[in-house]
């Protein structure tokens, strides 16, 4: 079995949404191309209580197919890390339930399975997820509360390309911001396979009050768009063979 | 256009005297409390027909299964006690409906490192630094890295003091990208190497565990300031360790590339000492080297240990 390419969005943000279409309405659409949406809420060190904005953010992931997870900054490092394998894992064994299906039928999924076949499975999720190829869109927000908290998401997507550069697949990463100084969103490096030169590209501004998250989602959507008009020879999204950078 | 079912599930809280039943094997456990918790779930202390076992359980069903994998790669390692044994797998409906995973393993009654250390001396230093390496060596041989190796992961039981691993979430098999890490203990977040799973990643971490005794409040990296600095000065500011900066020193720098050198230079180091210290003992009046004192004597410790293995 070959998974092919997993594409994801990670949107980190540290509040709800106030400008423009429904994010969650965005992920599932997102979603139903092949993309998977995860979701980092970020908590200032003061805050000892979810804020109400940050509901959203379960609610993005949700209708994303992705995972999500709110936290203080402290963690964000690892957490970035965690979700976003926790998400090629949950992806992979979407997948494979597929595939059980149709060798044992329709209510087969590997939740049903008895705890000694799961482990089987399981090997190969975690073969797949080793050496499967991975995109990812990062998409931050860099509304005026995020000010105090970029340096740390430089920090964590750094670590990020750390941890998944030590896999067998290949990886490709780009980052974005949002809002965009004329644009939903506006490009802050673009596909690359490593993001250790992030340092001197990571913006340390921030705009305005605006926080246009759905929007944004839907033209990070479209990044994984364009790549695949470009190379419009593989009709199988899920099927895709790296050609090289 | 909520659906309940694709919500996420919940984590999971056990409370002392609530039942788990196996939906598969139908086994029963009764919580006595909980022992720990991590990136995946939490430990607890359960009873089963009166035995104490430790039982994991998760809202990350996959993360479970990837575990008890581990667990049962490591019993086919010929003869060696790697990690805790595996007892049970099953999943277990909790009260609010939704299905949880868990396994159940022997329960491992010891100090962790760091208390061990605290309350019986640095003598033991040496031996527990031996044992530790000797352990990563057979699983290294087995064709894993442990992956999450820290303070709290490793337990040190009693007579004789014996060191066990505990937590296989990070073990990675060689060549992969590992699991699961803490970032104190982890290379990568110091930006001294890579993820990636071979020997020296654990002997770093090896390095970091034994500095953790001496700063159990850790300390971050410090941007601007390379870490092979910063790490070399805290490890010149543990005095305890002193006798073995040069080779913590080599496993912070990766020099280590299979456990077995690092022990040997370990056991190297203890047998200088003992003769060292036994010409300090005919050549002068009793005088105070605690530090030279406190080696012999783990010395001694160690090579009984040694023999202990020896012995079928
Ligand atoms: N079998 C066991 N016997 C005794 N203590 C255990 C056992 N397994 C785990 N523990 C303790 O519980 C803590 C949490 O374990 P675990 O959840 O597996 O680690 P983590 O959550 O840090 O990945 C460990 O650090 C260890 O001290």
């Amino acid at each position: 079995m070959k998974a092919g390419t997993l594409k994801q969005i990670l949107l980190l943000t540290d509040g709800c949404s106030n400008k423009g279409e429904d994010p969650a309405v965005v992920a599932g659409l997102a979603n139903q191309q092949g993309i998977t949406v995860n979701v980092i809420g970020i908590l200032d060190d003061d805050q000892t209580e979810e804020p109400e904005g940050l509901r959203e953010v379960e609610d993005i992931a949700v209708s994303g197919g992705g995972v999500s997870q709110i936290v203080y900054s402290e963690r964000l490092s690892q957490t970035v890390q965690m979700v976003t394998r926790q998400a090629m894992t949950q992806t992979l064994q979407g997948f494979v339930n597929k595939e059980l299906r149709s060798i044992l039928g329709k209510n087969q999924s590997m939740e049903e399975l008895e705890p000694e076949k799961r482990g089987e499975i399981m090997e190969v999720v975690e073969d797949l997820g080793e050496t499967s190829d991975l995109e990812v869109v990062v998409l931050v927000d860099s509304s005026a509360s995020m000010r105090d908290k970029l340096e740390t998401v430089k920090e964590a997507l750094v670590d990020l390309s750390i941890s998944l550069n030590a896999r067998i697949g290949k990886n490709r990463f780009c980052i974005y911001r949002f809002p965009g100084r004329r644009n939903d969103i506006e490009l802050v490096l673009d596909w690359s396979p490593k993001l250790d030169a992030i340092s001197q590209v990571f913006p340390k501004l921030t705009s305005g009050g605006i926080t246009p998250t759905g929007p944004a989602l839907r033209a990070a959507m479209y990044q994984f768009s364009k790549k695949q008009l470009r190379r419009k020879w593989d009709e199988e999204p899920f099927d895709i063979e790296e050609t090289g950078y | 256009m909520k659906n309940h079912s694709t919500l996420k599930k919940p984590a999971i809280k056990l409370h002392a005297g609530q039942n788990v039943i196996g939906k598969w094997h139908h086994q029963s456990y009764t919580v006595v409390r909980k022992i720990g918790e991590g990136a995946i779930g939490a430990v607890y202390l359960c009873t089963q027909r009166g035995r104490p076992v430790a039982l994991k359980i998760s809202e990350q069903d996959a993360a479970v299964t990837v575990e008890v994998n581990v667990l049962k790669a490591l019993k086919k390692v010929q003869g060696y006690r790697l990690g805790p044994s595996l007892l049970d797998v099953d999943d277990w409906t909790a009260p609010n409906g939704r299905v949880y995973s868990f396994y159940v393993m022997e329960y491992m009654k010891g100090d962790r490192l760091g208390a061990f250390i605290q309350a019986e001396g640095k003598k033991w230093l040496g031996v527990l630094m031996i044992q530790l390496l000797d352990d990563l060596e057979q699983l290294h041989q087995a064709g894993w890295t442990f992956g999450d190796l820290k303070t709290d992961n490793i337990l040190v039981e009693s007579n004789p003091p014996r060191i066990r691993l505990v937590d296989v979430g990070g073990t990675t098999r060689m060549g992969r990208s590992i699991k699961e890490y803490t970032e104190f203990f982890d290379r990568g977040y110091w930006g001294l190497g890579t993820r990636k799973a071979e020997p020296s990643y654990d002997l770093f971490a090896v390095a970091m565990v034994f500095l953790h005794i001496y700063y159990p409040r850790r300390f971050d990296r410090v941007a601007g300031e390379a870490s092979g600095k910063l790490l070399e000065k805290k490890l010149y500011r543990a005095k305890d360790l002193d006798l073995l900066h040069p080779i913590l020193k080599r496993a912070l720098k990766g020099k280590y590339l299979t456990a077995s050198e690092m022990k040997k230079d370990v056991i190297d180091k203890m047998k200088q000492l003992q003769r060292r210290s036994h010409y300090h003992k005919k050549t002068r009046q009793k005088k105070n080297y605690p530090v030279l004192e406190s080696f012999s004597i783990s010395i001694v410790a160690s090579i009984y240990w040694i023999i202990s293995l020896l012995l079928p």
